[in-house]
């Protein structure tokens, strides 16, 4: 179910604060932050933030087209490097034995 | 058969039927296109006069997003999705499902035709 449009949409406020801060010193530094399920919000755009992914921090720059997605939209969490073959998984499984 | 919205020929159904067969019209619109403009709903597509095929497309064009208006649409919002780089246009981009449902089985309608791998076990033997 979506968010009742009545609550406005979800911004972390440490994260709120931290870009408002930015806004005003006009500094352009990379905003770090692990709050993934804050909505972009319009005064983001131009902002760089440093999206957790949950082991490292990405980096996603914001343009007009992001507004009202959630940061962690942009930070993938999840790796797949394609299924191994045959092969592979054999040479995997008598490594480690050897 | 009368020619509505370029490629679209409704055939001898009944006005609020053949309307369906345009692509982003259904069974509601259909009926509603049909009283604003004042038409029997069980008016045969066959017996409509060259006027009222232009009212209804006229009509349509003016209220509704259909055919390729629609599909230009659609196809614009997946490409938006695809270009943020966001997790639903990854997945549009991979040709997954996008709205979280199970990959490890089903999800034929996205993936298309099995690619059976030779060596791997079935499905029904992975318990």
């Amino acid at each position: 179910m979506s968010r009742s449009v009545k609550k406005g949409p979800y911004i972390d406020p440490k994260l709120q604060s931290k870009v408002d801060r930015q806004l005003k010193s006009g500094h352009k530094d990379a905003i770090k932050t692990w709050s993934r399920r804050s909505t972009i919000s319009p005064e983001f755009v131009g902002t760089t933030f440093l999206v957790h992914n949950g082991r490292t921090h990405l980096k996603v720059l914001v343009t007009e087209d992001m507004v009202g997605h959630k940061l962690g939209e942009f930070a993938p969490t999840r790796v797949f490097r394609g299924h191994t073959n045959k092969k592979e998984a054999e040479k995997a499984t008598s490594a480690p034995a050897s | 058969m009368p020619r509505l919205l370029g490629v679209d020929i409704p055939n001898n159904k009944r006005l609020e039927i053949a309307l369906t067969y345009v692509y982003g019209i259904g069974h509601t619109t259909a009926g509603k296109v049909c009283d604003a403009l004042g038409m029997d709903r069980g008016l045969k597509a066959r017996d409509l006069n060259e006027d009222q095929i232009t009212a209804i497309a006229t009509h349509i064009q003016k209220n509704y997003a259909a055919e390729g208006v629609l599909r230009r649409q659609i196809a614009s919002s997946i490409n938006r999705l695809r270009d943020i780089g966001c997790y639903r246009g990854m997945r549009h981009r991979r040709s997954l499902p996008v709205r979280g449902q199970r990959t490890r089985t089903n999800a034929r309608t996205r993936k298309g035709p099995r690619k059976t791998v030779a060596g791997k076990k079935s499905v029904k033997g992975m318990k």
